[in-house]
């Protein structure tokens, strides 16, 4: 029999470790599931992760590379501080699209009137549009006692029904010749999102996260709520005689946390997807939960958790596009990311045990 | 009394990290009334769990009644002889006396025979017990006699008692003990675990006095006194409480009328409690946990919410306010549970401060954290109250249950407080920590707080306490000074009897039935 000792106190060395272990463990795993796939595993690796870092083309990758990465960082950060009070928004993806769709809906709206403050307006539009999508889960949860888990995902399907519903109704492209999607707002100069310096990829909403971080990194290790946020999810009772009062927080964190999707959301139909389309959301809202708990829930690891994501996604892309592996292949990889991360936290925590129990 | 019935040498049992037993040697007669006296963690738990055969020595002998006796589990212990009253009982609510006797029994005979056997020996004894009741009807301490009557069913040579008073009322007390010495009598050794010294000196022949895991010591209980024998446990010497001359001043909280229902689904409900709290004035809350006392602390922290105008607090209406609203106006709470309740198990001694410090003291500016501050005052608490810690970055479940509750303690009577309230301020805390715990509230009160202690030892509320209340089903007696309270007094309105007319009008339904 196999048993788990808790570790009293874990090594804080190896809890620093762990990831990048996680990744070389990623590496051998991988390289092994592609030479069983017949193709040559090293090649794979390094087209992977080193070609678009510091390959032929890498000038145009390390922007995608900000452009994939934003977004997941963006959204993760959000979640990361409802999953660290044991509030699970799992519907990020439903209120990225809402986001999309307000702040594309103003610009839309009041097309093609020229205005600096259409942009700020948009931000603020995508930020109400996520926040209020995260708002339905919370009330349900305070008022009713819903799980938010399942509200919150339920919703993802919502909105994604109200998106091709605005791609092919409301919102089409008047001068479309009938193609479903709206006007594309990269023409639109008040609405565009822009690359703040050309070639980097690197536009407001990549700024957005890096700013989430640092709020976020602020907001939980040094001010009273974010510890307020910890209590609630280490010590629920403790957090009560704390004078945490629960349905506010779960309104916080469900708002926050759907604010930043819903800003992720607008960044991108502003930026580089430029239309709402019927398949306009990429995943990244579910993505992202995997980034938050591989950075650990820790803002300067979802920095780091949403690179390593985006890296995985255009080298992936690339390992199909020269290789010719399979795009399955690809999700393994990525899976194997998570697998082993968690596998190795589980070691930095407990110590196993073989053998029967004594007493 | 003569020859020897279980003879214990060189018992040893290490656990990763601690020796629990190192040599430990004793013996028992026949007949004999015998305590095992030591602190939290001095091993006694350990080693009657190698007498009853739940853990196996790791070097060591017995011998019972002259033959090596090492049994490998319970069943051979209790063929053996050897039987045991846990602390916690084993019972199941939904199935009556009957039904849980036999449950423990290895071949019971026909459900109508050992009713009758029921009946006949918790008779003899003085426990009297109706074999057809559903367990979940019973008081602790008549559960506690099911338990007992199992074993006796055995017949046993020995018998082993874990803490079985800290259930009980005083009067219960007393009648176990009657039963305790009639057994004794009749040539069955009782081997007698508990803290409460008065209790062993009225009750035991001879005590063995264990610390750090080893016998520090032997002695006849009867020819010592409480504090001869709780030094010997400690090993050193511990001041004695001052009460110091009080006089209480006005009113500091009110409580009117406070009707709570149960928190949880089996909890008690708050059934109109009045009390009033002078400043300087300690009042003690005695009663049997699972009376009501968590949910009055919570009402009176803020956790939950009361009815308008039932808390009054310095004159001022503050049923609807939160814990920190509360904290604010200068009431402050330290719950029983200090894992997860009073303090975030994971967390550090200075961030722990955070959890109740923040609106008193300044350890946040804006909202943003003072750490500085924050380590400051954990370094404080760890001074003042003496807190054996490597620092304030050890986090709390690091900690010893008492250590730990000594800084619960001090990190509220540290912020001042004109109101206190705490729940079992001194639960397995040694004797050493427990007497500096009551002194600081003993001299918080004489520096014009009002303190409330809830707790369950009543020799600690007769030592520090003014005044005297009973916590019954969730309702609480008039109080009454401490001072001319007798045990008996006081076992009676533990049981409910006093000043709590609405209790005796009430008919139970089944007592009907």
């Amino acid at each position: 029999m196999i048993r788990l000792i808790r570790r009293p106190t874990p090594s804080k060395f190896w809890s620093w470790t762990t990831p990048i272990l996680a990744v070389v463990a990623t590496m051998i795993a991988g390289g092994l599931l592609f030479a069983l796939l017949g193709k040559p595993p090293v090649e794979a690796i390094r087209t992977i992760f080193w070609e678009p870092l510091f390959g032929d083309n890498a000038d145009y990758f390390r922007g995608q590379l900000l452009v994939k990465a934003g977004p997941l960082i963006l959204i993760a950060s959000g979640l990361a501080v409802g999953f660290r009070a044991g509030i699970w928004n799992i519907g990020a993806e439903g209120q990225y699209i809402m986001g999309a769709i307000c702040g594309a809906g103003l610009a839309l709206a009041v097309y093609p009137a020229e205005s600096p403050w259409l942009f700020p307006a948009m931000v603020i539009a995508g930020a109400i549009g996520g926040f209020l999508w995260g708002m339905i889960p919370a009330l349900l949860k305070v008022w009713f006692g819903t799980n938010e888990i399942l509200v919150s995902l339920m919703l993802v399907y919502v909105a994604q029904n109200l998106l091709a519903y605005m791609a092919f109704g409301p919102m089409k492209n008047p001068q479309g010749m009938g193609f479903p999607g709206s006007r594309n707002l990269q023409q639109y100069p008040s609405a565009f999102n822009e690359e703040l310096i050309p070639g980097t990829g690197a536009h407001w909403g990549v700024l957005a996260a890096l700013v989430a971080v640092i709020a976020i990194y602020v907001l939980m290790q040094r001010h009273i709520m974010g510890f307020r946020i910890r209590v609630a999810g280490e010590a629920p009772r403790a957090a009560r005689f704390a004078g945490v009062v629960p349905a506010r927080l779960v309104v916080f964190c469900l708002g926050l946390s759907g604010a930043l999707a819903g800003l992720a959301g607008m960044f991108e139909v502003s930026g580089p997807s430029g239309q709402i389309t019927d398949g306009f959301n990429a995943g990244y809202g579910f993505t992202a939960i995997i980034v938050a708990f591989l950075g650990r829930l820790h803002p300067v690891g979802i920095l780091l958790a949403g690179l390593l994501m985006a890296l995985t996604y255009i080298g992936g892309d690339m390992a199909q596009m020269m290789l010719n592996l399979p795009s399955a292949a690809i999700q393994v990889f990525q899976g194997m990311l998570l697998f082993f991360l968690l596998g190795f936290d589980l070691l930095t925590n407990y110590r196993v045990r073989l053998g029967g129990a004594r007493a | 009394m003569t020859g020897t019935l279980l003879k214990i040498d060189g018992l040893t049992k290490a656990y990763p990290g601690v020796v629990a037993n190192d040599g430990v040697g004793f013996s028992v007669a026949p007949g004999e009334v015998h305590a095992l006296l030591g602190e939290n963690g001095a091993g006694k738990s350990t080693l009657v769990k190698m007498i009853y055969g739940l853990v196996k020595p790791d070097a060591g002998t017995m011998e019972f009644r002259g033959a090596p006796y090492t049994p490998a589990e319970p069943r051979a212990a209790r063929a053996t002889g050897v039987a045991m009253v846990f602390q916690h009982f084993s019972l199941f609510e939904a199935l009556n006396v009957a039904e849980n006797v036999a449950l423990g029994m290895e071949n019971p005979p026909p459900m109508r025979d050992l009713a009758a056997r029921i009946r006949e020996i918790s008779h003899a004894y003085g426990l009297p017990l109706d074999p057809d009741r559903l367990v979940g009807d019973l008081s602790a301490g008549e559960r506690q006699r099911v338990e007992i009557v199992r074993c006796l069913l055995q017949d046993p040579k020995l018998l082993i008692m874990d803490e079985p008073t800290s259930v009980l009322t005083p009067q219960e007390v007393e009648i176990l003990f009657r039963t305790l010495r009639k057994l004794s009598s009749e040539g069955t050794a009782i081997l007698y675990i508990s803290h409460k010294l008065e209790e062993i000196r009225a009750l035991c022949d001879g005590a063995t006095i264990l610390r750090g895991g080893k016998v520090v010591g032997s002695c006849i209980p009867r020819d010592k006194t409480a504090r001869e024998l709780a030094e010997m446990m400690v090993g050193g010497t511990f001041a004695e409480t001052r009460r110091g001359g009080r006089t209480p001043g006005a009113p500091v909280l009110v409580v009117k009328d406070l009707s709570l229902p149960p928190m949880s689904q089996f909890g008690p409900a708050l059934k109109h409690v009045d009390l009033t709290l002078r400043a300087g004035e300690i009042l003690g809350i005695g009663g049997v946990a699972g009376n009501g006392q968590e949910e009055l602390l919570a009402t009176l922290s803020g956790e939950v919410p009361s009815a308008d105008e039932t808390v009054i607090l310095k004159g001022e209406e503050a049923s609807h306010l939160g814990p920190n609203e509360r904290r604010a106006r200068g009431l402050l709470s330290a719950p029983e549970e200090r894992l997860g309740h009073a303090a975030v198990p994971a967390m550090s001694l200075t961030e722990n401060t955070l959890l109740t410090g923040t609106i008193r003291k300044p350890l946040t500016k804006k909202g943003f954290i003072d750490m500085g501050a924050a380590r400051a005052f954990a370094e404080e608490i760890i001074r003042a109250f003496d807190v054996r810690t490597p620092g304030p970055h050890v986090a709390a479940r690091a900690l010893s249950g008492g250590n730990l509750q000594k800084y619960v303690i001090g990190r509220e009577v540290l912020q001042a407080p004109d109101v206190l309230i705490v729940n079992q301020p001194t639960w397995g805390v040694d004797a050493a920590a427990a007497a500096s715990i009551r002194q600081a509230l003993i001299d918080l009160a004489a520096r014009g707080a009002g303190v409330i202690v809830i707790s369950q030892d009543l020799d600690e509320l007769m030592e520090i306490a003014d005044n005297f209340c009973a916590l019954y089903e969730g309702r609480l007696s008039a109080p009454r000074p401490v001072e001319g309270l007798s045990l008996d007094e006081i076992g009676l309105m533990l049981g409910g009897a006093q000043g709590m007319t609405e209790a005796q009008i009430e008919i139970q339904p089944e007592a009907l039935a």
